[in-house]
């Protein structure tokens, strides 16, 4: 069976029962709605925010919402461990890698299209200025934290402590990630607009993205049945 | 690829400081029965997920035929059906959209009517589009033999499954062992239900503190022949 016949069969699956349960939209959404909400209270004064900090609390939002997606994405599959099923199938190993990081992407694409307007009101961070290149930086920077989150989800889906060494293992690594995304989205945000630093950081981004999928690629099916 | 016999050569799994298995060495071939039986932490469960090639050994070999796991790759994994503890079925989905998902993921050319015909022997044609959340132990179990064997393995592996069965249940899957080991393939089954033993295996082998000890699995007296193996 070709690599992208079991990626749509896998990633199908996985938007159908996320369909039926809605669970991970629902929570994941509702909990980045909620730190954009806590850092408004204590960021903005009579409508107006205190501070270039609407780039930064974007990031935060993305950052800890995705990592509790990724989180409910392998406890998922940890319930009846049909994780070890699909190991088990007779497909290509690394095409199960990259279906659960579509999946989960598609999810996030989804919280950050209600986040991104919310901290732009709020905020009143003029996002939609250089549109194309914020969605270019969030698109990168949201590949790279995913793509190193689906790798440890999965290897710690059978892990008694997953739901804490999952942060601490993902920031440590994704701290690039959220720089780049924080410093490139900021410099689109000032007053005077620079593209020229957005870009730089995008590449930082890309690079990070190439790097961290082909590790990914490479050590999925040996950290999956050691 | 078809292969005609199992062999596990000295295997040796470790899980940290514990050792699950020590130095166990199996034969099984085409066509035979085999019931693996131990008290509970034995490691019956880590042999057959060795088997299954979701566990490696930490020293030891395992080999299908002339191949191993490593060499055998995704054609091996073709051959070989799993039922695990833990059943391998999504609860959100229904009956039929749980064996028509792992149908596809095998390659098998016409899905639908492997999974109509799955349904039948596992008695869930009129659930078939009922969420699994909504069932029974017993209607997952049956649920789960057949998700296991709906690409009509070689090796055939599994980790109790009477589990949860009723009368009627039991002695369908009897019949469906026997058909299995009939048409040539390698069961390898754990159970504490050593009356199933005594009428369908060929042989009885029992792990204890991860060793394995080879006994007769037939005719009577098998509980006492059980339970001297189990505390040699």
């Amino acid at each position: 069976m070709t690599f992208l016949r079991v990626v749509w069969l896998v990633m199908r699956k996985d938007l159908l029962v996320e369909l039926r349960s809605r669970e991970i939209v629902y929570t994941t959404m509702f909990f980045a709605v909620s730190c954009v909400l806590v850092f408004a209270f204590g960021f903005v004064r009579e409508g107006q925010p205190m501070g270039d900090v609407g780039a930064g609390i974007l990031w935060i939002a993305v950052a800890f919402s995705g990592t509790l997606a990724l989180g409910r994405a392998f406890e998922r599959e940890r319930q009846s461990e049909t994780l070890r099923a699909l190991i088990l199938a007779p497909v290509d190993r690394p095409a199960l890698y990259v279906a659960k990081l579509l999946g989960v992407l598609l999810l996030m694409a989804a919280v950050e299209a209600i986040v991104v307007p919310l901290v732009a009101l709020l905020f009143q961070a003029p996002l939609f200025r250089h549109l194309a290149m914020l969605l270019a930086l969030l698109a990168a920077g949201t590949i790279g934290f995913t793509a190193v989150g689906t790798l440890f989800g999965a290897m710690l889906s059978r892990a008694r402590s997953r739901d804490v060494l999952l942060p601490i293992l993902l920031y440590p690594i994704t701290v690039p990630v959220i720089i780049a995304g924080v410093r490139g989205t900021s410099a689109l945000l000032q007053a005077d607009p620079d593209p020229a630093v957005a870009r730089a950081w995008l590449s930082l981004l890309v690079s990070f993205d190439v790097v961290f999928i082909t590790l990914a690629l490479w050590t999925f099916e040996p950290v999956m049945t050691d | 690829m078809d292969f005609e016999r199992l062999t596990f050569h000295e295997v040796t799994r470790n899980f940290g400081r514990r050792r699950a298995l020590n130095r166990v060495s199996l034969s099984c071939r085409a066509g035979e029965m085999v019931a693996l039986l131990g008290p509970n932490g034995a490691g019956k469960s880590t042999l057959l997920s060795i088997a299954a090639t979701l566990l490696s050994p930490s020293s030891g070999t395992v080999q299908y035929g002339d191949r191993t796991a490593r060499t055998g790759g995704a054609a091996l994994r073709a051959r070989i059906g799993f039922l695990a503890h833990d059943l391998f079925i999504y609860p959100e989905l229904s009956a039929a959209e749980n064996l028509r998902f792992f149908a596809r993921l095998h390659g098998l050319a016409d899905a639908d009517s492997v999974v109509d015909a799955a349904l039948g022997r596992a008695g869930l044609e009129d659930r078939r589009d009922d969420p699994v959340v909504s069932f029974s132990r017993g209607m997952r179990q049956r649920l789960a033999i057949e998700r296991a064997l709906l690409h009509e393995p070689r090796l055939v592996l599994l980790d109790e499954p009477f589990t949860g069965l009723d009368d009627a249940a039991v002695a369908a899957t009897r019949a469906r062992l026997r058909a299995l080991r009939e048409s040539g393939c390698i069961v390898l089954l754990t159970t504490h239900d050593l009356e199933i033993v005594e009428q369908l295996a060929d042989r009885a082998v029992v792990l204890s503190g991860g060793r394995l000890n080879t006994i007769d699995g037939h005719g009577s007296g098998l509980r006492e022949r059980y339970r001297q193996a189990a505390s040699s």
